[in-house]
This record gives C-alpha cells, structure tokens and sequence, in this order.
C-alpha cells in the first residue's frame, strides 16, 4: 500500500515541480520588455553599460591637461602580462630639486586581459576603467596608446 | 470559382468539374494528384520553415532574448535565408558510408511525414484522404520514420549517428505504444477510426470536455508521448548536442540534412494536429451544446482558422516543454514510459471504457 502511495506521490509530485517551471518560462515569455537583448549598433546613442563592464585604461586629465600620475611604476609591477610600460623622465622642479615624472605611460590594449590590477595598485587613483569597447582598429600598433597625453603635466597636491 | 472561407467541398468540387470538363477521366486524375502533390510540398516547405522561425522566437522569448531580428521585419526572412544557404551548401558522403542506405535515408524519413499529413484535413472539405481508419493509418505511417533514422545512424559510419539512431529507435518504439493507446482511449470514445467521423462526434463539445477525466489524461500522455516521437526536448537524446554533436545526421549536410529538419518541424505539426483532431474538435468550431447563440458566434470563425488556432496552441505547449525542462537521462526516458505512463495508460483505457459502458460523459 505504502509503495502505491509513493508512486503516485512521484507522479503528482514530478506533475507539480514541472509545473513550477513552467510557470518561471512563462512568466520570462509574457513578460518581453524585460528582455535583455539588447540591439546595439541601433541604440549606440542611448547604450548604458553595466557598472563593473570594464572597457580599457584610461588616464583622466582635467581643464588644465594635468594628471595623477606619478610615474612610481606600481601599475607596471602590478599588470601580470606587461601590457603597461612606464618611461619617466626627471624634471627639475621651482626649488631646484630633481624631480621624477612620467614621461609617457605605455598601455597596450591588445595584451591587456581587463583584470583591474593596475587600477587598483595605483596610490594616486591616476587610472581607471572605462566603459568603451569599440576597440576595433586596421592596424596592430594603434592598440597601443600613450595614455598620458603630450604637454601634459603632474596635478597639483599629488602626493608621491 | 466557387471559394467558401467555410466549406472548402465547392471549391474543390468546382476545380474538379472545370478539369473534366476539358479532359478525360485519366488526365483529370493525374492533374488533381499534381495540384495536391505541389500544394503539400508547398505547405511543408513553407510551413516547415515558419515552424523554425516560430521555434526560435518563442524560444528566445522563454529566455528573454528577442532572437533573430536583422533579416527582414523581426527577422522573417532569416529561415529562409537559411534554407538557401543550406540548398548550396556541397553535399558530403563519408568515405566508407553506405551510399546507397546513405542517400535513401533522409527520403525514407520526409516520406513518412509526407504520407502522415495527407490524412490530416484542415479545414471542412480541405483533405485529401478520408479513410475509415485514419487514426491508425497516421500512426502506422508516422513510425515509418524510424527506418529512415535507424538507416542513417548506421549508413553514416559513425560513432555518433549510430548511437543516436539506436536511443531514437528505443525511444521512439517506447513511445508509439503511449501515443497509440491514448489514441486508442479516444477512438473508444468516439467509437470511429475515421478522422471525418472523429470531428463530426466533436461538434456538440470537443472531446477533451466531452471525456473529462479520462480524455484529461489521455490528452497529457498524448502530448507528453507525441513530444518523445517526435524527438524533440526534453527528450532529444537522439540529438543531445552536448553528447553526439547531432546525432543520426552529423554527417549529413546540405538538402539531406534539409530534410531531417524539415521532417522534424513537420512531425511536430502531425504531432499537435493530431491532439487538435483528436482532443480539440479538429476545425469544429467551440460549441456548447445548446447554447445557439454562442455557437453561432463561434461558427463565424472558419474552420480553417480554427484549426490553426489549436494547431498552434499545441505546438506553443510542446516548445514551452522543449525550452522549459533539462534533458532526460536515456534510462530515465525508458522508466517513463515502462513504468508510468504505459500503466496509466492502461488504467485510464478502463476507465474510459467504463465511462462510454455508463454513459458517465457529457
């Protein structure tokens, strides 16, 4: 008797747990506007990103074409596949002191694996990620950029 | 030309009349076989092709993605695009295939999706047989296709193909005996093989109404039992991707493989025209007895439409099956059938005797 009562319990209990699933597709299938697909090269005006997609490297400058950057190679140390090169130079500051300071920060996009090491070894907040993702170029070399652009120079207030 | 969007007899009838009109007995005969051959293969192409965009909207509508949507309006024209594609696509043969089993396969399988819709009427006066054992003859017909896959698992020479030939051909002789018994409750209750007969008995209520629980019940085995025929998910073992890449047809390409497609997406249709025929009244509008009013409203809406209705509703439950439920395990599809559904199968033939013997339906 016991084992009727299972088999049936299995059939109607199979029947329902079917049934709770269904009931999640259907709700997926009438419920269109909350699709996630979204139809890019159409709504490239208005595409927001997810928060924590993660584009490439960048080196914000302010009004004045000034940056963090110290140039202390931390970013360099930190990336674990060498997609960012630090060439400083030394500069001789108002009071006469030897000074150090970067001269161009190399970031090669197409080595980069967006790991976010970089950005979070940095002391000065120089770097951070940004949400482009277009990266598509005819040529190699264009993958890599000077991410400091030319003239500019070292924020006030910086701390080495 | 008589057209009737509701009685499809005097058009045919009036075609008929006009062929005989200016040729003889013979000719008219074989112009008739010729206008119904290129319509039906005008409607599995066509047909097939929208079941495989529906298929792929619907699907990705279960899985909040909108699906194709750049070839054409909402993407309609992307399955064809598709099927032109594959009619250029070079056929190959494996070098040790069987050649012969090989190329006779994929015709093997798209005959007997020929031979099982030509049973099916579609709307009043719109079918091409009307046997007085039409229930049986689908499903005789429709488990001809076996051969063709069994055929092309072993002809392929390949690992793959005959190892999903053989799961299918467990599971599709499993299954045939589910979907025959269902059938054989309803056909207890309508009392007539004939597909005509069947849809005239619907026209007070249809019969999943008429026979309650039992017709309930048998409805479910059908469904559950017509989605393991036709090989589709939950039970595509035949083609479980993750495990024999595609099954019977890897290594078919090109318009063989075509076939395959098309003979799978047009079982489907078989498949739920036979529930609509046999469960849901065919194109018998809904009616209730004696409520003249409504059935007349309901009888404002052609049979054709009807049809198509429910054709689809059934299609719609089995591809909310496939995109809903993980696939089973080969020896969970054998339990299934052995062990559940066969025996409520039997049981529920019982019962329905019971109920025609007691007259307990409406």
């Amino acid at each position: 008797m016991r084992s009727i009562i299972k088999y049936f319990g299995e059939i109607f209990g199979g029947f329902f747990s079917l049934l709770t699933g269904m009931k999640v597709t259907a709700r997926y299938f009438f419920t269109p506007w909350k699709n996630v697909t979204q139809e890019y090269p159409e709504n490239r005006a208005t595409l927001k990103m997810p928060d924590r997609f993660r584009g490439e490297v960048v080196m914000p400058h302010d009004e004045n074409n000034e940056h963090r950057c110290t140039g202390c190679g931390l970013c360099e140390l930190a990336c674990p596949n060498g997609s960012i090169e630090i060439i400083t130079k030394s500069v001789i500051s108002e009071d006469g002191k030897k000074k150090r300071a970067i001269d161009q920060h190399i970031y090669h996009l197409g080595m980069c694996t967006l790991c976010n090491l970089c950005i979070r070894a940095c002391p000065s907040s120089a770097i951070k990620m940004d949400q482009t993702f277009e990266h598509a170029v005819w040529n190699r070399a264009e993958l890599t950029k000077v991410l400091n652009k030319p003239g500019s120079k070292l924020m006030e207030g910086v701390k080495e | 030309m008589a057209f009737n969007i509701y009685d499809f007899t005097p058009l045919t009838k009036s075609i008929h009349d006009s062929l005989s009109a200016s040729l003889n007995p013979t000719a008219t005969l074989a112009v008739e076989w010729l206008i119904v051959g290129v319509a039906y293969l005008l409607f599995v192409a066509l047909f097939g092709l929208f079941l495989v965009y529906a298929e792929r909207k619907v699907c990705a509508a279960f899985q909040q993605r909108l699906g194709p949507m750049r070839v054409g309006p909402w993407g309609l024209l992307q399955t064809i695009a598709d099927f032109i594609k594959l009619l250029m696509k070079e056929l190959i043969t494996p070098k040790r295939a069987d050649k012969f089993l090989y190329n006779l396969a994929p015709f093997i399988v798209i005959i007997a999706t020929f031979m099982a819709i030509s049973v099916i009427p579609f709307a009043p006066g719109l079918a091409s047989f009307d046997f007085d054992i039409g229930v049986f003859f689908v499903t005789a017909v429709s488990s001809v296709s076996v051969i063709g896959v069994l055929l092309a698992g072993w002809s392929s020479n390949n690992k793959y193909s005959l190892i999903g030939a053989m799961r299918s051909g467990a599971q599709i002789v499993s299954y045939e005996l589910s979907v025959g018994l269902a059938l054989i409750t309803m056909i207890i209750f309508a009392g007539t093989m004939q597909i005509s007969g069947i849809i005239e008995g619907q026209r007070d209520l249809w019969f999943i109404f008429r026979g309650h629980v039992p017709a309930v019940i048998a409805f479910l085995v059908f469904v559950i039992a017509g989605t393991a025929e036709t090989n589709r998910g939950p039970f595509d073992l035949a083609e479980a991707e993750s495990e024999l890449t595609a099954g019977f047809h890897t290594e078919y390409s090109g318009i063989k493989f075509a076939f395959f497609f098309l003979a799978e997406y047009i079982n489907l249709f078989i498949v739920a025209a036979m529930a609509t025929i046999v469960f849901l009244g065919g194109w018998m509008p809904l009616h209730f007895g004696q409520f003249e009013a409504f059935n007349g409203v309901m009888d404002l809406i052609p049979g054709l439409i009807w049809f198509f209705l429910k054709v689809f509703a059934v299609i719609f439950l089995m591809m909310w099956f496939k995109w809903t439920f993980p696939r089973l395990r080969v020896d969970h599809i054998l339990n299934l059938e052995w062990k559940y559904l066969l025996p409520i199968n039997l049981m529920n033939i019982i019962l329905m005797t019971l109920v025609v013997l007691l007259g307990l339906h409406f």
